[in-house]
């Protein structure tokens, strides 16, 4: 545990944006059949921002901070900016992740991406 | 045993219980204060032929009785080694290598530990050709497929005793019948069973069987290997004649007097305890919502518990354990280091919403029922919380 940065056990500790966002605009879910963790966003959208986002993630420590950091930076950015946001800026804004973690930055990213297109999609229809 | 109570903030008692006495244990302060002369009064060489090193020598060699009885062997066949990796290696490696003339066929099971493991895919690259047996949803071999899987070409067969991760214990004999029946070395780990499970090498048919020190209460770097009288091993370090040919090096002899003392403080009355207490916890564990014990609930060593909860994950629980004062270890993917799950849950086919969530306990005969409470009672709260956090909860 002494490999994770102060940050990173704060928000595993006490994540923020736990849950499921009600009546969702767009969910997304990204799995990592190796490391086996799942990550679940959920988001409300408002003026083209994103104005509500939660999280629920199966996981180790890295993932669970991931996730939580993900929708920190997400909240309240418009489409285009959440869209922007990668696994590297989770990474750096949580002080760092262990090499062998960086995975699950990536998973958050992912799972960040795929709610927003579950939205686009379902604002098409 | 070590219970140190802690006032935080805000009036909050945390305690340090430690659950990972399969990774290794307090070492007993009888055996501590049995080594302490091996430091500054007898620190002769036991090879030297003064007054020092006989009394150095008197103190290995009646150490060496010491284990030699708990397992029913003669005392010229214990040799100590650095602990149960060298122990493993030698006899695998050593009784392979010595016996390579009559065959070049080994076995072994899917859930050993590394130490064994290892050292079959050495001998492999060595040009040996190897079987891994399948165990059951308990983690047992099934003997006829151990029947089967000898053949004329085989020359050695190493089963572990007790699994370090499940905790679940073979039929030695029914194996050492089979092996001896058909002229074949039985080597077996009993890292974890020596102390808690009986072994008699004569009864049990065993021809090598590694020990350690460290995960009975005595000090770490030390441990011993078991070869019967007449089997055939190639050391593994070349030097001097020690430890009867076999292994080349100065004895070890504080360790080593601090081993057999941590070996004769083992007994069915601590074992009782442990056992009473695991089952105490194992009933407290079951009534957490989606848990499952990994094992099996008869053939399992005292000391331990192991646990799988549907849906989250083991570094998770871990850590947030390791927060509240708790040490327990997992069988978890995300914490090993190259992101795979056990292998020995793996085998006996523990399902994957289950394997990541896996933890281990481990109790010692020092661990008192008021820690036990303690830990179920977080691990309880802990595993509410990363449930209702995930999206499989």
């Amino acid at each position: 545990m002494d490999e994770y940065s102060k940050k990173v056990m704060a928000l595993f500790k006490n994540p923020k944006n736990m849950g499921e966002v009600k009546n969702a605009d767009g969910a997304g879910e990204a799995g990592n059949p190796v490391c086996g963790d799942v990550m679940r966003i959920t988001i409300k959208v408002k003026d083209g921002r994103l104005a509500d986002i939660k999280f629920k993630t199966m996981g180790c420590v890295a993932a669970i901070a991931s996730s939580s950091m993900i929708t920190e930076l997400a909240k309240g950015k418009t489409i285009q900016e959440a869209m922007d946001i990668t696994n590297m800026d989770v990474a750096k804004e949580l002080g760092g992740l262990p090499n062998i973690k960086m995975h699950c930055s990536k998973l958050a990213a992912d799972a960040l991406r795929l709610a927003i297109n579950d939205y686009q999609k379902r604002k098409k229809r | 045993m070590h219970v140190q109570i802690m006032q935080l903030h805000g009036g909050r008692v945390q305690m340090k219980v430690y659950l990972d006495n399969g990774a290794s244990t307090m070492a007993d302060k009888r055996a501590v204060k049995a080594m302490l002369p091996c430091f500054t009064k007898i620190y002769g060489n036991p090879s030297s032929l003064h007054t020092f090193g006989a009394d150095a020598r008197k103190a290995v060699d009646s150490s060496r009785e010491v284990i030699a009885k708990k397992i029913n062997a003669d005392i010229n066949e214990i040799i100590f080694t650095s602990g149960g990796t060298e122990s493993d290696n030698t006899a695998i490696i050593g009784a392979a290598k010595a016996n390579n003339d009559k065959g070049d066929h080994i076995i072994t099971t899917k859930i050993e530990h590394k130490a064994v493991l290892n050292a079959f895919k050495y001998l492999e690259k060595k040009g040996f050709k190897t079987t891994y047996l399948n165990v059951d949803k308990e983690g047992l071999i099934d003997l006829d497929e151990l029947k089967k899987a000898i053949i004329d070409k085989t020359i050695l067969v190493s089963v572990m005793h007790a699994n370090n991760e499940i905790g679940t214990i073979q039929n030695i004999r029914g194996i050492g019948k089979i092996c001896r029946e058909k002229n074949v070395i039985l080597h077996t780990d009993t890292v974890q069973s020596f102390t808690k499970v009986p072994i008699n090498v004569k009864d049990d048919f065993i021809d090598l069987a590694s020990f350690s020190s460290h995960k009975i209460h005595g000090p770490k770097g030390v441990g011993a290997l078991f070869i019967r009288s007449g089997v055939k091993i190639k050391p593994l370090l070349h030097g001097g004649g020690h430890e009867f040919n076999l292994r080349a090096g100065t004895e070890n002899v504080p360790g080593i007097v601090g081993f057999a003392k941590a070996a004769e403080l083992c007994n069915s009355e601590a074992n009782e305890k442990m056992k009473k207490l695991r089952d105490y916890m194992i009933e407290k564990i079951k009534k957490i919502p989606n848990a499952k014990i990994n094992g099996s609930l008869e053939k399992r060593l005292v000391n331990n518990i192991n646990v799988s909860f549907k849906g989250i994950e083991g570094e998770a629980i871990l850590t947030l354990l390791n927060e509240a004062g708790v040490a327990v270890s997992t069988g978890s993917a995300c914490h090993s280091k190259n992101l795979q799950p056990s292998h020995v849950l793996k085998s006996i086919k523990t399902p994957d919403n289950y394997i990541q969530g896996s933890i281990r306990i481990t109790v010692s005969r020092f661990t008192t029922k008021k820690e036990a409470d303690y830990a179920v009672k977080n691990l309880k709260i802990i595993v509410k919380k990363l449930t209702e956090m995930s999206p499989l909860g």
